[in-house]
Formats: C-alpha cells, structure tokens, sequence
C-alpha cells in the first residue's frame, strides 16, 4: 500500500543556546507554528562547543513548513545572527503526513 | 594550611590539564549552583532578619558605584592600554565590574573556616553588583541606542538564575528566621563544603580548558587578569573601610570587587553586545582571575583588610 505524502522543507539550526529565546521568538514573529529543540554539542570553527556548561553548549532547532516559509526564515537568521554567532543553518525536503499540520 | 575545597580545583585543574576523561554531568552543576545560590541567600536572609535595614541603604549606593567605577577604569585600560575594539573592551569590562558568586563563596567559607565573621549584608552586596556593571557595559558598547532591547535585557539581567535564586534565597531565610530553617539546614548548610567542593572540582575542569585558550590570546590579557582584579580590590578595600564594616566583611567586599563574572554577565552580553568575542573575555576571567582570586587573591585581600584596619584604628 502507498502512503499520501506530502513534500514539505525541513530547517535545522545549531547555534548558541545562549540566543534560544530570541530566535525563536523571531521565527515565531515570521509565522513558524511548531518547532524542536535539542541540546547538542559538536566542533567547528568557533571550537569545541561541548555543553558542560552553559556558555558553551549548543541547540539544535529543527522545524518543518512550507518551502518559502523555510527560505524566509533562512534569510532572517542569515541577516541577523551568520556574523556574530556560531550557527550551521541548513533545509531539507522531507515528506510528511498530515499536511495541515504543517 | 590549604582549604580542602581549593584541593578539589586543584584536582580538577590537574585532570583538565591532563586531558583526563573525567567529566561531571552538566545536570550535576546545576543542580550544584542552585544549591550554592540558595545556601548563600538564605544564610543573608537568616541575618538581615536581625538588623534594621534602612541604614544599608547608603552602602548599597557605594557597592553599585563600586562596580560602575570597576566597569570604567577596566574600559579604559583595555581600550587604550591594551587597544582593544570598542565592543571587546566593553563586554569584558563588563565581567569585570560585575560579580563571580563562586568567588564568593569560596572567600565566605574560608572565613568560616577560620571562625572570621562578616556582615550579613554583604550578601546584598553580592546580588547587587551583579547588574550595573551590565548595563554601563552595553552603554559603552553601544552608546545609549534605541535600537537597544532594553526591557529583554533587563529581564535577562534581573531575573536570570543568579539573582532570582540570592533573591529568593534571602526572602525564604528572612520569613523563616533561624527556627524555621532548622528543617532544611542538612541540605543547604551542612552539605555547603562538599558541594562548593564538586562545583570547584567542575570549575577546575573548566579553567583548564580556559587554560588552553589563552594561549592564543596573547600577553595583555593575561596581564589584565592579573592586573584588574588587584586594582580593584584596592577600590573595593576602601569603599569597606569607608563604610565601617568588620575584617570579615571587609575582604568579602574586596574579594567581591576584584571577582569577576562568568555566569550571568556573559549570557547577557552575549545577547547584548553579539559582535565581541566571548571568548576573549572568558579566557581571562576564567582563565586568569578566577584562580588567582581562590588561590592567592582571598588570603591576601584578607592581610590586606587586616593592615589597613590596623592602621586606621
């Protein structure tokens, strides 16, 4: 049997958990209606960001929408927070059930 | 002889440098702080029930220009001195005029421990000097700009978890009064020294990733670190004097005074002043300052509390 699917954009974040609220209270500005976080830790090119303690741990945000939706808020984070904090942003298709959902 | 808790950073700072596996969960210093906060606040509570309060007001007054004055000079030294972007010296002027609560307690224990006793105010001095030395921080940075979140940075500033928990803590202490503590005195007094034992252990694990870090930074800032916290505890040893207060509570002020803030000040500045590096600043508060104050700093503001009251008298 095949499933109905529908095609929606996945955007991921990590960043600073020190900047959690604020981005998400600007996501939600821009219409973003449900949304995951997760603690993670990870290296880059701002050093070993290992979560042991609070200055150094990172989030990862992740949030399903509509294709534009997904680019606007890309464009946001891009302007707002690329320059001055440790943040991978990235967008993937993925494939969903209960599209009103999202 | 060496206090027992300094042992334990030691170990940590032994292990860190050592590259050890050993790794406390982030759960367990939470949990830790939050006992260490509450423990300081109830115990300031538990004493300002016993004295009349208006008469702190004008102290509190010299404590707030205290960590405003600290935020300027350390401002204009690492602008001019050590020539610094603006938003660099700012922020890390901002660590500097504020407040390390764990400084604080290691210096409060080590009083107790020597039967020395201090002013219960010093710990709304504590709480105080949190804040200002924020706030002329990102005035520095930023000048005094619309475009600053002023409401989301006082929020963050007054009700983060530092504040909230002293705050609390003292409210609690001061209803209950010492019989209405006895219940709870297990956890918080008792326990004190072994948990200010684990959370130093932690923070000698955190200090020796610093370490690492500083290298990188160069000799001006570990100059600076060294520096800064002796100025200003020559500051904070005269306005002490200045108010009256007993030798307890006069090296708990300079040992506030050349503490500086890892905990609540860069979460705020994070937010409020993004394009300097937090880096830079933790390097030399944690890296330099932290340990020199536990180490060295809390017996020496100490002789020096003792000199100059010798003096005076």
């Amino acid at each position: 049997m095949t499933i109905m699917t529908e095609k929606r954009t996945l955007l991921t974040i990590i960043t600073e958990a020190a900047i959690e609220e604020i981005l998400l209270r600007d996501l939600e500005k821009l219409g973003i209606r449900g949304y995951t976080v997760s603690d993670a830790r990870g290296s880059g090119v701002r050093g070993v960001r290992d979560a042991t303690w609070g200055e150094v741990s990172n989030i990862r945000l992740e949030l399903i929408c509509s294709r534009t939706l997904a680019e606007a808020a890309l464009n946001h984070i891009q302007s707002y927070y690329f320059t001055n904090y440790a943040m991978v942003a990235f967008l993937h298709d993925v494939e969903i059930l209960r599209a009103e959902k999202f | 002889m060496i206090d027992v808790v300094i042992l334990f950073f030691i170990l940590g700072l032994v292990a860190g440098s050592l590259r050890s596996e050993l790794k406390l969960p982030a759960a367990l210093y939470d949990t830790l702080s939050l006992i260490l906060l509450l423990a300081i606040g109830l115990k300031g509570g538990e004493g300002l029930a016993r004295q009349a309060l208006v008469p702190l007001l004008p102290q509190l007054g010299i404590v707030i220009m205290l960590g405003i004055a600290q935020t300027f000079i350390a401002f204009y030294i690492l602008s001019i001195i050590g020539k610094l972007g603006r938003a660099d010296a700012a922020a890390t002027a901002a660590h500097y005029g504020s407040v390390s609560v764990a400084t604080f307690a290691v210096a409060s224990s080590w009083l107790v421990s020597r039967n020395i006793p201090f002013e219960p105010q010093l710990i709304v001095f504590l709480t105080v000097m949190e804040v200002p030395a924020i706030i002329v921080g990102i005035v520095l940075a930023r000048g005094l700009s619309r475009n600053t979140d002023w409401r989301g940075l006082a929020h963050e500033s007054f009700l983060g978890k530092g504040v909230t928990l002293l705050i609390g803590g003292m409210a609690i202490g001061w209803l209950a009064g010492p019989e209405g503590l006895v219940p709870i005195k297990g956890l918080f007094y008792d326990l004190f020294k072994g948990a200010l034992a684990l959370f130093l252990l932690e923070m000698g694990l955190i200090v020796a990733r610093q370490a690492g870090d500083l290298r990188k930074r160069g000799l001006f800032i570990i100059a600076f670190g060294l520096v800064m916290p002796l100025l200003s505890a020559l500051l904070g040893v005269a306005c002490g004097i200045a108010m009256g207060l007993s030798v307890g509570g006069i090296t708990l002020l300079t040992t506030l005074a050349a503490s500086a803030s890892y905990i609540a000040v860069p979460a705020t500045i994070r937010l409020a002043i993004p394009e300097a590096n937090p880096a830079l600043s933790l390097a030399a508060v944690l890296g330099i300052t932290f340990p020199f104050n536990i180490l060295v700093g809390i017996p020496l503001y100490h002789w020096l509390a003792v000199e100059l009251t010798g003096v005076m008298a």
